[in-house]
């Protein structure tokens, strides 16, 4: 494989449905804890949330828009149940709450118990021709792109361009929200709770509408994963993907508007072309050690990012910058 | 500096003991106490704040002054006592909502929002805002016109504290004094009755301290009633119309300042006891 190659096909993950997919779970990443200030560790609960609202709805034929339905009044009561008892206390006790949370959803999931309702450990399976997401595709049969390697089926075509409708939608949304007074209240709450409520800002009320807004977003996210893969299981919804999300909002610029939508685009980018340089070009390197090392090099990217550009990609260095208080 | 001579002497008829009525009390507080484990931080019997006039509260470090705002302000929670402001029921209040009623602080610790610009310090603390509503906001033109008053007002109160050509800085370019003057200024911007101020002259310097001294007589001018903590003796003299010192968690004394400045336990709390001639050792 040439570099050209290794090139074209980073860029088909840079620009398709894993990016896409990404993006909009970090834009509701991006309200909470870029704008508002929330360390929320257990994003990847929200994304569960909509996956398998999806999968069960399909599971029991109830159909798509039920899935998302169930997957979004999920959202709400997990970001409702998590927030109201520890957004009144320090930030730590949410950090230490979601994280535990996600976890422990994961392994009630996964449990024998839940197989009647979740499938475990195997998860369920068949959500596209139970669902037909696949079936008002307007997009012809065929492959689109060009050479061997930039190259789309009318399948990746359609939840690409769904997901990243999406996070278009979600992304304008965000964008009137935080150019509001209402957003002015989320970064205040960011910068000095207490100055907020000496203002006479309902501190709470705030923090938990971005939360479960944010939240909501996630489920999207969750919802569209399950779609695009046709199964859910158990194994994805793990702490590192709720990290690859930090991460991504860090590397586009937290507290931007399009820094998720960039963050997800370079993010996979580099991971893939860091990943086919690696396996195509240089040695011949088994999967799991090529899956090490590639994160290797994320880590790398991330400290000269931190050294080089903390603000992030879009970031306004001015306002990173602007420290005390 | 002396009140308005058109208006009468409030404290005329007022005498200068620890928890005197006041004639026209706009704060007034019962039983106030706040204990840490075995340490009893506040135990305030009873004390009234008059509308309209600058009081300062002065004590020496760890006298409970700054325990005491945070309690009356709704930020820390008492053990035991009742406050009113206005003559409505304010403690148990939260302390956003004494702050929509008219009841507005300042920190210690300057707390200007770093990372938003000074402008947008002062469009926050706007009252009532239709856009701050999570839904409202989503549909600007309910809430353009407010929003073109309130930066209007902002920029006023920014020309007034003399920081308008500051207005698109973010907040944490500002020196120290600059911050005090965006704190003040911004409290201003929620047409507060009542400006509780906790130690505003705190690390400014001395020509800066004379401008905040004229901020501060000037929100009583303007009919708001202001209370501040203070430690500096001097500037206590020049601008208090009325004075209370605290030391460990009570009240000691209140006066005019002209009461206070020889007022024997003032002094002694802050100068430590005159044992006079006698000694307990003997220095060979």
């Amino acid at each position: 494989m040439s570099w050209l190659g290794v090139f074209l096909l980073a860029l088909q993950t840079a620009l398709g449905f894993p990016a896409a997919s990404y993006a909009l779970a970090a834009t509701g990443l991006n309200l909470q804890f870029g704008y508002t200030g929330l360390s929320n560790f257990g994003m990847v609960a929200f994304l569960m949330m909509g996956a398998y609202g999806m999968a069960i709805s399909a599971d029991r034929g109830w159909g798509i828009w039920v899935g998302f339905a169930l997957g979004i009044t999920a959202a709400v009561v997990l970001a409702l149940l998590l927030g109201i008892p520890t957004l009144r206390l320090r930030a730590d006790y949410l950090s230490v709450v979601t994280i535990a949370t996600a976890e422990i959803l994961r392994l009630v999931i996964a449990a024998r118990p839940s197989a009647e309702l979740t499938g475990a450990a195997r998860g369920i399976g068949g959500l596209s021709s139970e669902l037909g997401f696949f079936r008002p595709n307007f997009i012809p049969e065929g492959s689109y792109g060009f050479g061997d390697d930039f190259v789309f089926n009318s399948r990746q075509l359609w939840s690409m361009l769904v997901c990243w409708s999406l996070v278009l939608l979600s992304t304008l949304l965000i964008r009137t929200w935080v150019r509001s007074p209402w957003g002015r209240v989320l970064r205040a709450i960011r910068e000095d709770e207490d100055a907020a409520r000496s203002l006479g800002k309902n501190v709470v009320i705030y923090k938990l509408q971005s939360f479960v807004i944010g939240g909501v977003i996630g489920s999207l996210a969750g919802a569209m994963m399950a779609l695009d893969s046709g199964s859910v299981g158990p194994a994805r919804w793990i702490a590192p993907l709720t990290f690859a999300l930090y991460t991504v909002v860090i590397l586009g610029g937290a507290g931007t508007v399009w820094g998720p939508i960039v963050g997800a685009v370079v993010y996979w980018f580099v991971l893939d072309f860091a990943d086919g340089a690696l396996n195509n070009l240089w040695f011949e390197v088994s999967d799991t050690t090529s899956g090490a090392f590639r994160l290797t090099l994320m880590g790398i990217g991330l400290m000269l990012l931190m050294v080089f550009r903390p603000q992030g990609i879009l970031g306004n260095k001015k306002e990173a910058f602007a420290v005390g208080r | 500096m002396d009140a308005d001579a058109t208006t009468a002497d409030p404290f005329a008829d007022v005498a200068p003991t620890p928890g005197v009525a006041k004639p026209d009390p706009i704060l007034v507080a019962d039983g106030v106490q706040r204990r840490y484990g075995g340490l009893t931080a506040v135990d305030v019997a009873h004390l009234e704040l008059q509308r309209g006039v600058i009081t300062s509260l002065i004590g020496p470090n760890g006298a409970g002054k700054t325990t005491f705002f945070n309690l009356l302000t709704g930020f820390d929670k008492a053990n035991a006592g009742t406050w009113t402001f206005e003559g409505e029921k304010a403690n148990g209040v939260r302390p956003h909502h004494l702050a929509r009623r008219g009841m507005v602080r300042t920190f210690q610790l300057t707390k200007a929002l770093g990372r938003m610009t000074v402008l947008d310090n002062m469009l926050l603390a706007g009252r009532d805002q239709t856009g701050e509503s999570a839904l409202k906001s989503l549909v600007k033109p309910l809430w353009r016109d407010e929003e073109a008053a309130n930066v209007e007002r902002a920029h006023e109160l920014l020309v007034r504290f003399k920081l308008d050509a500051l207005a698109d800085e973010y907040a944490a370019g500002l020196s120290g004094g600059q911050r005090k003057l965006l704190e003040m200024a911004r409290a201003l911007m929620t047409d507060p009755t009542l400006v509780m101020l906790d130690e505003p002259m705190a690390g400014v310097n001395p020509a800066l301290t004379q401008s905040l001294l004229g901020h501060v007589t000037a929100l009583r001018d303007e009919g708001m009633s202001v209370l501040f903590v203070e430690h500096d003796m001097d500037v206590i003299m020049t601008i208090s119309d009325w004075v209370v010192c605290m030391a460990e968690g009570t009240i000691i004394a209140e006066g005019r300042p002209a009461d206070i400045a020889g007022n024997d336990a003032v002094i002694e709390a802050y100068l430590g006891i005159d044992h006079g001639n006698t000694t307990t050792g003997e220095i060979r």
